[in-house]
């Protein structure tokens, strides 16, 4: 089992969705968050106050996967996330040592 | 069944109303020789209409105009402080106001502050009469009251702003009334107070009627008398039609001592310190200029064609004004801002302050243009470059803005530039315009009004920074002034 975390621009979410429901994933967690890359930021001016905004607004999402989805799942990602310009984000992969459903008590690929 | 009553009722006023008409229809189509009547002033219920509606305008202003501006401006940890700074301005004021303020600023007395003689209202019942700037015509002194009470409610307000973030509530408590008993009443009273158009009137035309050597050198003694019953600024010859000194320089100079010696916020120039939320500072603005209209045409005393014009030039400056700000903004920054734009329209409407029944719609959309880039350069550049820390550019808009107002002002007024030119009540009509002589005199009216408050108000901060203190612990301003000083958060999310 793995956790696909990717770092998008927050108005791919919805192709990003599509594309997972595509390949047959059907759980998502998002989680709006800030950060930088490459991309550093940008310059906001209040009157006389001007400010270099570093962290951009970004989402992260964290698909839970059994390891043999996890090829299709970058590709999905990394295909519908991309705009070519910089600031398209990161895929990060790692291992899940356990998951539970709550509701029934199920473990690891079956409750996944 | 109301309706029944209310025609039931209405019939008979309406009869009523057209006999009056017919009678002073008649009045006017009688062929009398002026002066053969001698009627006292006169009450409009149109203009006492006008008034009460000003009044209202001007409270919208403050609460929620520019508490929802300021508010906006400020850190989201904050934002209730500011609002809150403001709502107690509006309501302490308001009952200072009746208390003493209203005979401070408007009762005779020396040419620097008035007496305590209609302290409580003492003596201004529902009969009395205030004068307007027409002869024979009168409002009910109880609406000037109230009209002049938003003037006096929300020019303390003003200068929350710029130490705005960084003084405890306390402070701000004890620094509004000192400020406008000390600062304000004498302010309003130098520039405004004067013996009214009927008794400037009355005085000249009993000189004239004075045939005697001895019965015209008395009346010439009682004209003086009447003439010299006048607010010190105003007997300079200075004029300010809405507030522009009284208001606008007044506050702005009184928020920058303040900025001063309370010194910058914690962090000023190394962290981020932008608005919480525009599109409130958007409502704010929009509001205040739509309250505008009450400030400046009610400021004329009566529904007239004076007040159209007044209203016209509450259009055109501050327009001018957001379009100078945002193309000078568009050029320098790179991008033309929406608090640029709302900036340049609070900016025009300052600067229009004193000029709004003097200038001509010309020369306001002038005096807009001018003032827009002006203000622009001053809170942009001058500001950094000076290194103060005017949280919310009182000085830069109220001050700057002002100062080019109440100046041009002294200009504008020509009747060669559109303006109205200056009435004399004593001739009875237009008198000659002088530029060197007008200018200098409003000028002078600057100069006084920046010293008067800005040295009471330093020293005003002082005391208020030894009994309570001034600045809150770096510890409760990092926290933020709504849970540190009122308990409360804005939102919760």
């Amino acid at each position: 089992m793995k956790i696909v975390m990717a770092i998008i621009k927050p108005f791919k979410l919805e192709e990003v969705r599509d594309a997972l429901t595509g390949i047959g994933v059907h759980g998502l967690t998002v989680t709006e968050v800030k950060g930088y890359g490459r991309q550093k930021g940008h310059t906001e001016i209040y009157r006389g106050a001007e400010y270099a905004v570093s962290f951009l607004p970004k989402l992260k999402i964290e698909v839970a996967v059994a390891s043999d989805q996890v090829t299709k799942v970058i590709d999905a990602i990394s295909t519908s996330a991309k705009t070519g310009q910089i600031g398209d984000g990161k895929i990060f992969v790692y291992a899940i040592d356990q998951a539970v459903r709550i509701r029934t008590g199920e473990t690891d690929i079956d409750a996944l | 069944m109301k309706m029944k009553t209310w025609i039931s009722a209405g019939l008979p006023v309406l009869a009523a109303t057209a006999l009056v008409a017919a009678a002073a229809f008649a009045q006017d189509a009688a062929v009398a020789p002026p002066d053969a009547v001698a009627a006292g002033p006169s009450i409009d219920k149109a203009d006492t209409t006008w008034m009460l509606l000003s009044t209202f305008l001007v409270l919208m202003m403050s609460v929620p105009g520019l508490a929802l501006f300021y508010g906006g401006l400020v850190r989201q940890k904050n934002f209730l402080s500011v609002i809150a700074q403001v709502f107690y301005s509006v309501a302490v004021v308001t009952i200072i106001w009746f208390a003493y303020g209203y005979s401070l600023a408007f009762t005779g007395g020396s040419s620097f502050v008035g007496g305590f003689s209609k302290a409580f209202l003492s003596g201004v019942g529902l009969e009395s009469l205030g004068g307007t700037f027409s002869v024979g015509v009168a409002i009910p002194e109880l609406v000037f009251v109230l009209f002049q009470l938003t003037f006096a409610a929300i020019t303390p307000a003003l200068i929350v702003g710029a130490f705005a973030e960084r003084v405890k509530f306390s402070a701000v408590v004890l620094f509004i009334p000192l400020w406008v008993t000390f600062i304000y009443f004498p302010m309003a009273h130098m520039v405004w107070y004067w013996a009214g158009p009927d008794a400037v009137d009355a005085a000249a035309k009993a000189l004239a009627a004075a045939t005697d050597p001895a019965a015209k050198e008395a009346a010439q003694a009682a004209l003086d008398a009447v003439l010299a019953d006048t607010g010190y600024i105003f007997s300079l010859g200075a004029i300010d039609f809405a507030g522009g000194t009284v208001v606008h320089i007044n506050a702005g100079i009184a928020g920058l001592v303040g900025a001063l010696i309370v010194g910058k916020r914690t962090g000023y120039g190394k962290e981020l310190m932008p608005p919480h939320s525009l599109p409130m500072a958007l409502i704010g603005t929009a509001l205040l200029w739509v309250g505008w209209f009450g400030f400046n045409a009610g400021s004329n005393l009566e529904a007239a064609p004076l007040t159209v014009l007044a209203s016209l030039n509450t259009f055109v400056a501050p327009a001018a004004a957001a379009l100078s700000w945002m193309f000078a903004e568009w050029l320098v920054k790179g991008k033309p801002s929406l608090l640029g734009i709302a900036s340049g329209v609070v900016a025009g409407l300052v600067a229009v302050t004193p000029a709004a029944g003097f200038a001509g719609p010309g020369g306001s959309i002038v005096l807009g243009l001018v003032t827009g880039v002006i203000c622009f350069i001053f809170c942009t550049s001058i500001k950094n470059a000076i290194g103060y820390d005017d949280s919310l550019d009182v000085f830069g808009v109220h001050c700057v803005g002002g100062i080019v107002g109440a100046i041009a002002t002294g200009i504008l007024v020509n009747p060669a530039l559109g303006g109205t030119g200056i009435y004399d009540y004593v001739t009875g009509a237009v008198a000659e315009y002088s530029l060197s002589g007008q200018v200098t005199a409003q000028v002078k009216a600057v100069l006084i009004t920046v010293i008067w408050s800005g040295v009471g108000s330093a020293i005003i901060y002082k005391i208020v920074d030894v009994i309570v203190g001034l600045r809150p612990s770096v510890e409760r301003e990092r926290e933020g002034l709504d849970i540190t000083d009122h308990g409360e958060r804005a939102y919760h999310s």
